[in-house]
């Protein structure tokens, strides 16, 4: 029997394969490349692949056995993962098919997942690919996904952004809706710029808090934390503001009030209130207060910081004292105080 | 209405008339806010106050004005992004208004929930004319897409003439008559985007 010419020049069928598969190769039975498609020639700049092997061609990654004795028609069918030897960063994936005459196969190549790359390294546009070629599909959504994905981080930038300066601003205490300490001082200020302005301060800190927390958990000492905030909103007049500095600490500011007596007597039934044993989970949780206090009538020049410190000084004293007492600031407190 | 497509009507109005026109429009429209959001979705009404606030503050008719929007989405130079997706249609001008019917899935394969005009390019009479079905959710889509695709050709280097070509049962057309595909170079489209990688 006459064996048909391996030579694949004269196959009249390359026009139509130049034109579904563009990224194609025809080779012979000797592994001798025959033909090029038009991409895969721009992909090779056009060197004039034709009459070189495929071993010389390509890097070979899958499948691993492969012999370099074998002829790549024995290959046929099978997924491959290969590279161009003069690119060999770009990963293509092809699939050989054997011609029923055993005269040689066709080599059909796709650019795979690296078709970003691929697309920047070859230099190839819209003409380059098979009409039915999803790659520029793909490539196309790769960039609308870019451009969606640029303007959702722009967003959450925003909204951090947003949600920080909220933050920053925010002037209650998130767990027990008082007033927090920018708040406070905020209306302190406000205050100490009015020449007639007479208020006092009470720096109040729980007494036992620790224990409740250690003894029964973080949620019975919100749990309490809550009810003090309640027990503070319902034995202070209106204008008057409770703040929560943090912890189990709080400020209380009463404005309008320059009688020491007065500030005494309601940071007495204040700790009384608060010495009343909470319920939490069946458990009697037991806390007390102590207070220190300071009034701006005790000063000729007010200022802000000085009545905070002061009124924390006199709070210290009331620790000393044996705590669940509240003390009126004197300067021989500082003078103890700063001994300490 | 898709925060993208208001933010689209609020971009053309700062880059193409200043922040000050965007103010008024704004306050004309009654809008709650500062800025539309591009991720986020608005009622179709306020997309529609913003437009009629922006057509008296510019003293533009509605047609005119949508118009100059649809060829600023083209050309604008900070939406090159825009214009590269859009030359994804296709190699000519005539594959890209081939690929006009496939222009709502394109977008939805972006951006899912973006209400994209519905079109259908249909044979009109006479050699390379075409009439152009647009349908979609607020009137004047069919000005919008004469702003476009006037700019579009332009990109492909193709001669065309457009225009309105009326309404009916909800549905907009635009007559497209396309004169020359190659009339001049057109500008450059490489499927490769430059610093992408």
């Amino acid at each position: 029997m006459m064996m048909q010419s391996p030579d694949l020049r004269a196959v009249p069928i390359h026009d139509a394969l130049d034109l579904l598969m563009p990224m194609h190769l025809c080779f012979n039975a000797q592994d001798l490349v025959t033909h090029a498609g038009p991409t895969f020639q721009k992909m090779t700049s056009h060197q004039g692949v034709v009459g070189q092997t495929l071993a010389e061609l390509f890097e070979l990654r899958k499948p691993f056995a492969f012999e370099a004795s074998q002829s790549w028609l024995s290959l046929a069918g099978q997924p491959l993962q290969l590279a161009l030897a003069q690119a060999p960063e770009l990963p293509l994936r092809g699939t050989i098919a054997r011609l029923s005459d055993q005269s040689g196969g066709i080599l059909n190549l796709s650019l795979g997942l690296s078709f970003v790359q691929g697309i920047e390294e070859f230099g190839l546009n819209l003409n380059d690919f098979a009409p039915c070629d999803q790659t520029v599909e793909l490539l196309y959504l790769h960039e609308a996904n870019q451009v969606v994905s640029g303007e959702s981080r722009k967003l959450t930038t925003r909204l951090m952004q947003a949600r920080a300066l909220a933050e920053e601003q925010a002037l209650t205490d998130t767990l027990t809706g008082l007033s927090n300490r920018r708040a406070l001082e905020a209306v302190l200020s406000r205050l100490l710029s009015r020449k007639d302005a007479q208020f006092a301060l009470m720096h109040l800190d729980l007494d036992y808090f620790k224990q409740v927390n250690d003894t029964y958990g973080h949620a019975a000492g919100d749990h309490v934390l809550l009810h003090v905030a309640h027990v503070m909103r319902s034995d202070l007049r209106a204008g008057d503001m409770a703040a929560r500095f943090g912890g189990d600490e709080f400020v209380i500011l009463l404005r309008d009030c320059d009688d020491v007596d007065y500030v005494r007597s309601i940071a007495e039934r204040l700790i009384a209130a608060l010495e009343a044993p909470i319920k939490f989970e069946g458990h009697l949780c037991e806390i007390s207060a102590s207070i220190g206090i300071t009034l701006s009538s005790m000063y000729s020049q007010p200022k802000a910081a000085q009545l905070l410190n002061d009124a924390d000084v006199a709070l210290y004293s009331s620790k000393a004292a044996g705590r669940a007492c509240a003390t009126v600031f004197q300067p021989e407190c500082a003078t103890r105080a700063s001994t300490r | 209405m898709h925060g993208l497509i208001n933010r689209a009507l609020q971009g053309f109005l700062v880059d193409m008339h200043g922040a000050k026109i965007w103010a008024e429009v704004r306050s004309q429209a009654n809008l709650p806010f500062d800025e539309f959001e591009t991720m986020l979705s608005y009622d179709h009404g306020l997309t529609r106050d913003t437009f009629d606030a922006a057509c008296a503050v510019l003293h533009r008719d509605p047609d005119s004005l949508l118009e100059d929007i649809g060829t600023y989405l083209v050309t604008y130079n900070n939406l090159e992004p825009l214009r590269r997706l859009l030359r994804f249609g296709g190699a000519t001008f005539l594959d890209f208004l081939y690929s006009l019917d496939e222009l709502a899935d394109r977008g939805r394969l972006a951006m899912p929930d973006i209400e994209m005009p519905r079109l259908n390019l249909q044979q009109a009479e006479g050699l390379g004319s075409f009439r152009l079905r647009a349908e979609w959710e607020l009137p004047g889509i069919a000005a919008l897409l004469l702003g476009s695709l006037r700019a579009m050709a332009d990109d492909y280097g193709a001669l065309v003439f457009l225009s309105l070509d009326g309404a009916e049962k909800g549905a907009e057309y635009l007559r497209i008559d396309l004169l020359d595909a190659q009339f001049s170079a057109g500008r450059q489209f490489n499927l490769a985007q430059s610093g992408l990688i």
